[in-house]
């Protein structure tokens, strides 16, 4: 009875936290309540069967909690997406792990045992080695290699599926080594359905391995027997699908064509010929801190455009600073923030807001699309895709149809950039031949520095201290 | 190995289901991804599971499968919470300024 309470609040607390994790009022509050869930249920289950095994359980809680504790407190916010990737990945595995376990137990395994822990071991085979690629691929360990471009890699797939279906079917019909195989075959079905996606859609992998991992779950529930664990797999392997379709409209890709339609701008084909041709470019201004500066000095209306090379050249700091320094000289300035900025939506925001910029101040791409017009200086910092006019203009372009941050309508634009590198990707940006665009080349951080010291060289920050 | 039926377990995974599909509507962007990280914690909860696996075991190897198996399951709960709960306290600060 005791543990029947313990789980039905446990349930409901699983509810509230993932309905406030969608508010921003309530999030954090709504994390803490989850959390508290898991504890709950935890709690209940140990209640019912005791502590048996108890140096075991500790055991586990000191490695995989521990590690986990460090790593949650350690990591740098650029790289969450590829954290949450791995976090993911290890929840399929314990999955997995638990339906091979299960099937050692005593006792004969009926119908429903049997399927639930194929589906638990295949689930979670395909989440642990996907979610593992896409962490690699996310750190830039692995490339997409060009034969994963070829249509023969659905040949694979499919083959690979049908011979974990075949390992199941024999296992079925009272052959339990079928799983060792079985296993086998679907950590590479994982790997061979995340390899061809290309890094820029991983967010969205990540999100729909996300959910698989909580139908892993419920398939674990299952196989123990826990109404708690397959109401908890169920919501979040459903929660999971309506965040990877949220995630798809904001970056105007279909699910389908994520899955299965090979990495953006590699569908041309020829995979090395192709990174020639987009650092071929026309006519490109470039100009110095210095120029940039006097634009600034002078400018009423200022928008940052922050992209992941911002965070990775640690470099949100010195926007903050610059920031300040204009608005300081009456310069109105704000930070137009794309969906999916970063390396996953979202994600801009938590790296900004760790360099403490005012959160009123983010401006989402709806609402500064039409602002453009009237900005005097657009500054763009480590973003290229998502500035890409050809998205609007050109239909031959691969990234044709994603809304973008419209900067081309504004006066004057400087592209922060380390070189003529083409964008995560991999497409050349029409931007960077506008006539009102020019680059200043070099690393975000020494750029905004350099920026700093040549305003401050032009009088700005007296004018601001006489001012205060 | 329990007592519960396969018409309450489906029951139980179809009512589940649609509680996920309700309990996430529109999101704003800055939450994405947050909310993903935070659903990711809430998956780890396959834990139960793997303590289920410890206590019914009846032999140490398949007590140390179940420790490994609540290794994974606890890196991904505590660690999942904790880095959540990093990202969403940047926006605190910034919600009560603003």
């Amino acid at each position: 009875m005791n543990q029947l309470l313990l789980d039905l609040s446990a349930v409901l607390l699983l509810a509230l936290g993932l309905r406030g994790l969608a508010k921003l009022r309530t999030a954090r509050m709504a994390n803490g309540l989850a959390a508290l869930a898991i504890g709950l249920a935890v709690v209940g289950l140990l209640v019912s069967q005791g502590l048996a095994g108890w140096p075991w359980m500790l055991g586990g809680l000191a490695v995989g909690g521990g590690i986990g504790v460090v790593l949650a407190l350690r990591v740098p916010m650029t790289a969450m997406p590829e954290t949450v990737a791995l976090f993911n990945g290890c929840g399929g595995m314990a999955s997995l792990l638990v339906a091979l376990g299960a099937v050692g137990l005593p006792g004969p395994m009926g119908l429903l045992a049997t399927v639930s822990v194929l589906a638990s071991v295949l689930v979670g085979s395909i989440t642990f080695s996907g979610s593992l690629v896409a962490m690699a691929k996310l750190q830039e360990w692995l490339d997409t290699p060009a034969w994963t471009q070829r249509q023969a890699r659905h040949a694979v797939n499919i083959t690979l599926a049908l011979a974990c279906l075949a390992c199941c079917v024999v296992v079925v019909q009272g052959q339990p080594w079928g799983l060792a195989p079985l296993t086998v075959l679907a950590l590479l079905l994982g790997i061979g359905l995340t390899l061809p996606i290309g890094g820029a859609d991983m967010p969205v992998v990540i999100s729909l391995l996300n959910s698989y991992s909580g139908v892993a779950a419920a398939a674990a529930g299952f196989v123990v027997g826990s109404a708690l664990l397959i109401v908890a797999g169920a919501m979040v392997g459903a929660a999971g699908l309506i965040l990877t379709q949220v995630m798809c409209t904001a970056m105007n890709r279909s699910l389908t064509s994520v899955l299965f339609g090979g990495a953006l701008g590699a569908s041309a084909g020829a995979g090395s010929g192709e990174k020639k041709e987009a650092e071929s470019y026309g006519r490109i201004t470039s100009c110095s801190a210095e120029e940039c500066a006097m634009a600034l000095e002078q400018a009423e209306r200022v928008v940052f455009v922050p992209g992941y090379g911002l965070a990775v050249a640690q470099a949100q700091h010195s926007l903050r600073e610059l920031a300040r320094l204009l608005e300081g000289h009456g310069v109105e300035v704000s930070y137009a923030i794309h969906p999916v900025a970063g390396r996953m939506p979202g994600h801009m925001n938590v790296l900004l807001a760790e360099a403490d910029v005012p959160y009123d101040q983010l401006v989402e791409m709806d609402v500064i699309n039409p602002e453009f017009p009237r900005t005097d200086v657009v500054i763009v910092l480590g973003a290229n895709d998502v500035v890409n006019p050809q998205a609007k203009n050109d239909p031959s372009s691969p990234l044709f149809g994603m809304p973008v941050l419209e900067v081309d309508q504004a006066r004057s634009v400087y592209v922060v950039k380390r070189g003529l590198g083409a964008g995560y990707a991999g497409i050349k940006n029409g931007l960077f031949e506008l006539p009102q665009t020019a680059m200043v080349f070099g690393d975000a951080k020494a750029v905004l520095n350099g920026l700093i010291t040549e305003l401050r060289g032009l009088g700005v920050g007296k004018k601001a201290l006489a001012a205060v | 190995m329990s007592d519960f039926s396969l018409n309450e377990a489906l029951w139980v995974l179809l009512l589940g289901s649609l509680l996920g599909f309700e309990l996430i509507g529109k999101v704003p962007p800055t939450l994405h991804t947050p909310l993903m990280s935070g659903a990711n914690a809430i998956s780890g909860i396959t834990l139960l599971a793997a303590l289920a696996l410890i206590g019914q075991a009846p032999s140490p190897p398949l007590q140390a499968l179940g420790a490994v198996a609540l290794g994974f399951a606890l890196f991904n709960v505590i660690g999942g919470f904790l880095v959540t709960d990093r990202m969403l306290a940047m926006f605190r600060r910034r919600g009560g300024a603003a």
